[in-house]
């Protein structure tokens, strides 16, 4: 994906890492569906995700931040909102597959995950969101070997 | 003239260039061993060598020179005459201006300057000329890394052992060492270098001598080392580490006061660096630098000093940690910041060096009396904004730190200070002599000047206590320090007193509560009777804290407080004996405690009375030694009360008591070496008292008085001497022999008769109270009447009194055997007890015998391993007898006795069915038994006596109650047992024996060390799985499943374990998914899966065909209802997704 011509965003802007917020103490004996901080779990899951282009993680870039995450359990629906540190970067759909293959992985079957691009953050933004959320293309992408190294090279510095 | 060819071909092969380093090394090694044996002169050798010595091609001259100067290394310990030292010196030295051929003149030079005085050394002009030579003709930093080492090690040399030697060089030496170690790099030359300046600095200590007028120089030098900053890797072959060059730096920094211009600058300077080490460094230097160039000089920059100080702690010191455990007698606790102790430690360097003007400078800052005015402002802690609230903790600790360091700075602190704090807190300084007790409202309570009053006390304490002499105790009258506060230490209890009061009436998680309870804590452990802190207030302060014990127990956290606080002032005070103080702590807490355990009030919870009892006599010997002796009064009034009378109340006392003396208390003395008397006494009191109450009437049905007691009883025996135990055996004996309804004499008359006895409740009692006796006592220790016990135990048994069966495997484990000591012939010996056991009749009517065992004579005796293998009907007695056999089986596996090996044939028998001959010395029984006889119940019986076996107990048979374990005794077993199942299994039928052998296979495994596992791998894995899926199918078994799943990871994450986990991947990940979605125990499901993710770095090849279908099955899990599973799930899916 990366030409020739060099860094879509050669310099970006580094910010601070959020120190790990530590588990809420359970306030029944156990955590049940209802009490667990399910958006704070699932921002754990994918905020160690590398940039495809720079040794940082997406928390890092702020592509991803903590309201970026919203979920309705009762009706399983997840949705992400990320925002690309350009406008015209063309990383935003590899950085989306990344967080659907992440999520794919990290959740139970029965959610239904969202991926869009804030708005207005992007140039394309109705095309990429159309890309991210069809089941056919994303499935296409993940024959791909080539995406799927990309994607899993993205992925490895992450735990949890 | 051989030997001169030889050498010469040896000569040649070094000389020549392209001969390999070892033949080199080999060569030289023969010339040495030549002239070690004196086969040939060095005279000889130079003679041979003249022409590579000296010819003209640079790099035959520069090997030859080598030779000769690694030949002497190697020949440093062999004498050598002074002139041949002398011409030697004398043509390295010149060798020196031959820069082509310089390696050789410098180990040559190093190699002569290094020998010992006492074979001859270079005389001191020599020394000179080679350092002449040195300075005129070596330029160091041209030369290579190797060169640049020696050249720096010749110099050292030089300085070290021939100072008297160089000195008069003078200005031509301080200038060439310069120029030597000007813009270095490599680290091992660093490390010399700034060695070499410390000596240097040895050498020229005169304040007109020459390196005083080249300080600035030397130190421009130097100072671009400063902070050493390396990113060498670190490990591998670098042996310098930062840290060692650091050090190395620190001391040639603090070499001469000469480099005080320039070091101290510098430093002030790094210290507001924003580098952490560099910080650290800067405060280590300054620390080392002041101490080692005097106050005088250091006088100047004090000011300066003492600002970057307070800067570094006021930044650096984090939030205090309120908690009593932690460093009960300083001051505030503090996180460890390396910064913070650097700065704390040279403030403390300094106000030792010279403490009036630090001291003053630290009065009179800015920021000290800004402290003291916001202090003022605030009611309680927790309202300081943050900013002050750091200032306030940085100035507590330099205030104590200036207390703590010496009785002058003390002094000043406290005149200034204290009367400025007490005005603050409402006690105004005037009112000393018409003090009267309600003129301070707690409303004006202030609680910072009173967190600065515990830095200043804890200062002053430490001051005090740190110099233990007498002496200094009387001088300490007259310090002002300490009559300050001992004419305020009222009004400073009573303020303390207040900030208790204040702050457990509002917020239950408050600092204000450890601040009140810490300042009362450190008044009351000043050292000495009444000066500086009275005796009266001691007691105050003991009587406000016993009365929050007392009363106030629903305030948590306050009472776990003064808990502590209590705990840390009795160990304190117990080091002073007969001291006042420390009688009074006596009447005041310790007897209160023990008065309050008799008394009936409901209001405070029992297990706080415990807590506070157990504690408080942890605090010394004197203080347990009151407080077991309540304990007893207590326990023996409660005894009675509790099974005579009925007293479910009384008897819960006592269980609680006894719990408490056998968990907490006895090990504590075990510990403290202490009161063994004691415990001897308590316990042949007890046997008294159970007697006395046995007379009278029956205990109660309650198990849990006699658990304890039990308890209590083995414990007590266990850590008793050899004497001490006979005599509670012997006193034991006696009541168990009058009275039970057993008639002892009539026991030894064969055969038994377990049925003639009905074993009423209070026979259980005294039997199980005497077999924890017997189970705890040494080897040595003598048991009368051996054999009647073991009649009375085999009885016992079968009527189903588990400890007596225990007692009987103790024994057996004890007991001497015939081989190893002959001469004990009156006592029992091992072999006659198994004999006893093994083959003594037991008489069963003949209602319960199996009418088809009629072949026997009278039809009805039968011995114990008949009962286990069915040949009575009644079933409870059968499991009765199995039980009490694995007891005893386990007495003797510990001792590795042969016999064992009997005992476990029996179980075995008794877990199949339908088999015919495993073992021989069964097969008689076995004819007479049949399938019908078997009951699941009796044989999983069987199987968990195995359990028994193998696993560690806390009953019995263990270190702490002196039995004999053989090292390696599982492992040994294990390898036994190994082969028998593994055929056994193979051949049963039925299906149901065939899960109980698993059932017993597997607790074996699950005890037996992983290292024998892992060897027996490949054997044991398709055993193990259907292990796993067998014991998957009961609830009940869910804890031993768990154990053998962990085996199973064990094998999986070991290196050797790998290859036979690889064979059997197939039917292991099948195995493991099933388990991943167990729904009894969270534990097997986050095992199940780690084992999957270890399982995902097997060969690709291997694990690929599986992929879809783990994929598949943690799809399920991730949406587990368990936190840690679905945590664990994603790690495994994502290890899988990447497989």
């Amino acid at each position: 994906m990366v030409s020739g011509s060099g860094l879509i965003n050669a310099n970006p802007i580094i910010y601070e890492k959020k120190k790990r917020r530590a588990r809420p103490a359970p306030v029944v004996a156990d955590d049940e569906y209802a009490l667990r901080a399910i958006s704070l779990t699932l921002l754990n899951h994918i905020r160690d995700i590398k940039d495809p282009e720079h040794p940082y993680s997406l928390e890092e870039l702020k592509v991803i931040t903590e309201d970026a995450v919203e979920v309705d359990d009762n009706n399983s629906y997840v949705r992400v909102t990320f925002t690309p540190t350009v406008e015209h970067c063309s990383m935003a759909t590899i950085i989306g597959l990344c967080l659907r293959v992440k999520l794919m992985r990290s959740l139970p079957l029965r959610y239904k995950v969202d991926i869009r691009v804030a708005p207005g953050s992007h140039a394309t933004e109705p095309a990429v969101n159309k890309q991210l959320n069809d089941k056919e293309r994303v499935a296409a992408a993940l024959e791909n070997p080539n995406l799927v190294d990309m994607v899993d090279e993205c992925l490895t510095p992450s735990y949890g | 003239m051989a030997e001169l060819s030889q050498l010469t071909r040896y000569i040649e092969s070094y000389v020549d260039s392209s001969s390999t380093p070892s033949l080199q090394a080999a060569t030289l090694e023969a010339v040495a061993c030549l002239v070690k044996n004196n086969t040939l002169t060095l005279e000889a050798l130079v003679r041979e060598m003249g022409l590579y010595l000296t010819t003209t091609d640079n790099i035959i001259r520069a090997r030859g020179i080598l030779l000769l100067a690694e030949l002497l290394t190697c020949i440093g310990a062999k004498p050598l005459g002074s002139a041949t030292i002398h011409s030697l010196i004398e043509f390295f030295k010149d060798r020196l201006a031959d820069w082509k051929a310089l390696r050789g003149a410098l180990v040559g030079c190093l190699a002569l300057m290094r020998r010992k005085s006492n074979v001859g050394t270079v005389t001191s002009d020599d020394a000179k000329a080679v350092a002449r030579s040195y300075l005129e003709h070596l330029q160091v930093q041209s030369l290579g890394q190797h060169d640049r080492k020696l050249c720096l090690e010749l110099l050292d040399c030089l300085l070290e052992v021939y100072s008297d030697a160089v000195a008069p060089l003078g200005d031509d030496l301080v200038y060439g060492i310069c120029e030597a170690i000007d813009s270095e790099k490599d680290p091992e030359c660093l490390m010399l270098a700034f060695h070499v300046v410390e000596s240097l600095a040895r050498l020229y200590p005169d304040p007109s001598g020459p390196l005083a007028s080249y300080a600035g120089e030397l130190f421009e030098i130097l100072g671009s080392y400063f902070p050493i900053h390396f990113t060498h890797p670190r490990d591998g072959d670098a042996d310098v580490q930062r840290d060692d060059l650091s050090r190395a730096l620190m001391n040639a920094f603090a070499s001469t006061p000469f480099f005080e211009p320039f070091v101290i600058p510098l430093l002030l300077e790094k210290v507001s660096s924003s580098l952490l080490s560099a910080k650290v460094d800067s405060l280590k230097y300054l620390t080392l630098c002041s101490s080692k160039y005097g106050a005088d000089r250091i006088a100047k920059h004090a000011g300066a000093i003492w600002f970057s100080l307070k800067d570094a702690i006021c930044t650096y010191l984090e939030e205090p940690i309120f908690s009593l455990t932690s460093a009960p007698l300083h001051g505030m606790h503090f996180q460890n910041n390396e910064i913070v102790t650097e700065a704390i430690s040279l403030l403390q360097m300094m106000i030792m060096q010279d403490s009036g003007l630090l001291v003053s400078s630290i009065v009179n800052d800015d920021d000290v009396s800004m402290v003291l005015n916001s202090i003022a402002c605030y009611k309680k802690y927790n309202v300081f904004p943050a900013l002050e609230k750091q200032k306030l903790h940085a100035i507590g600790r330099i205030l104590y730190v200036t207390a703590k360091t010496s009785t002058s700075s003390c002094n000043v602190i406290f005149q200034t200070l204290f009367s400025r704090l007490m005005d603050t807190l409402g006690f105004p300084m005037r009112s000393i002599g018409s003090f009267s007790n309600d003129d301070v409202p707690p409303q004006r309570l202030k609680l910072g000047s009173l967190y600065l009053f515990i830095e200043l006390l804890s200062g002053l304490r430490e001051l005090i206590t740190v110099s233990e002499e007498p002496a200094l105790q009387y001088v300490s009258e007259h310090e002002i320090c300490c009559t300050l506060l001992n004419s305020f230490s009222t009004s400073l209890s009573r303020a303390f007193c207040y900030a208790l009061a204040v702050s457990a009436e509002t917020d239950p998680l408050d600092p204000d509560i450890y601040i009140g309870v810490k300042g009362l804590q450190i008044l009351a452990t000043f050292p000495g009777d009444d000066f500086p802190v009275p005796r009266f207030i001691f007691e105050n302060i003991l009587r406000k804290f016993m009365s929050i014990i007392t009363e106030d127990f629903n305030k948590t956290v306050l009472w776990q407080a003064v808990l502590k606080a209590l705990v840390h002032i009795g160990s304190f005070i117990h080091k002073f004996h007969d001291s006042a103080k420390a009688l009074s702590y006596r009447s005041y807490v310790v007897e209160k405690i023990v008065e309050l355990l008799p008394l009936d009030d409901s209001s405070m919870p029992f297990s706080l009375k415990l807590e506070a009892l157990s504690d408080m006599g942890m605090t010394g010997r004197k203080h347990m030694l009151r407080i077991l002796q309540g304990l007893r009064e207590t326990v023996f009034a409660n005894l009675s009360e509790g099974y005579l009378h009925g007293n479910s109340r009384s008897a819960q006392t006592v269980i609680w008591l006894l719990e408490c003396y056998s968990c907490k208390l006895l090990p504590w003395i075990h510990e403290n070496e202490g009161s063994e008397e004691f415990v001897f006494q308590f316990a042949v009191e007890s046997w008294d008292q159970v007697g006395n109450c046995m007379d009278f009437k029956a205990p109660s049905e309650e198990k849990g008085l006699l658990g304890a007691l039990m308890k209590m009883m083995k414990l007590a025996v266990g850590s008793c001497s050899v004497d001490s135990q006979n005599i509670i055996v012997q006193k034991a004996f006696s009541i168990l022999s009058s009275h039970t309804n057993f008639l002892l004499k009539e026991l030894e008359r064969l055969p038994l008769t377990p049925e003639k006895y009905d074993i009423s409740h209070r026979d259980e009692w005294i039997v199980s109270l005497f077999a924890s006796v017997v189970t705890a006592v040494c080897p040595q220790t003598c048991i009368p009447n051996k054999k009647v016990i073991l009649h009375l135990f085999i009885i016992t048994l079968l009527r189903g009194v588990v400890p007596a069966a225990q007692a009987l495997g103790s024994m057996i484990n004890k007991l001497v055997s015939n081989s190893n000591d002959a001469e004990i012939s009156s006592d029992l010996t091992l072999e006659e007890a198994l004999d006893i056991i093994f083959n003594t009749k037991v008489h069963i009517s003949r209602t319960v015998t199996l009418q088809r065992c009629g072949g026997m004579s009278d039809g009805s005796e039968v011995v114990l391993t008949d009962l286990c293998l069915g040949i009575a009907t009644d079933r409870q007695i059968q499991i009765n007898a199995i039980s009490g056999l694995s007891w005893i089986g386990k007495g003797l596996l510990l001792r590795g006795h042969e016999k064992l090996k009997d005992v476990t044939m029996i179980f075995l028998e008794c877990l199949l069915s339908g088999t015919k001959g495993a073992s021989a010395l069964i097969q008689d029984s076995l004819e007479n038994t049949d399938d019908l006889n078997r009951d699941p119940s009796v044989m999983k019986c069987a199987a968990d006596a195995f359990h028994i076996l193998i696993s560690d107990s806390e009953a019995c048979l263990n270190r702490t109650f002196h039995s004999i374990i053989r090292p390696l005794y599982k492992q040994r077993f294990f390898s036994s047992m190994m082969p028998i199942f593994l055929q056994v299994i193979t051949k049963s039928q039925s299906s149901l024996s065939r899960s109980l052998l698993y059932r017993a296979f597997a607790h074996i495994i699950s005890d037996t060390p992983m290292i024998v596992i892992l060897s027996e791998a490949k054997k044991l894995i398709p055993i193990l799985l259907d292990c796993l899926s067998m014991l998957a199918e009961d609830i009940q078994d869910k804890d031993m499943l768990y154990d053998l799943l962990l085996v199973l990871s064990g094998i999986l994450t070991e290196k050797n374990g790998r290859e036979v986990v690889t064979g059997n991947a197939h039917i292991i990940i099948d195995r493991l998914i099933r388990l991943m979605d167990y729904p009894h125990k969270t534990l097997v499901r986050e095992t199940a899966l780690q084992c999957l993710v270890a399982m995902s770095e097997l060969p690709h090849a291997r694990i690929y065909p599986m992929r879809t279908q783990v994929l598949r099955a943690i799809s399920k899990v991730l949406d587990d209802k368990k936190r840690v599973v679905r945590q664990e799930a994603v790690r495994c899916s994502k290890a899988w997704s990447i497989a």
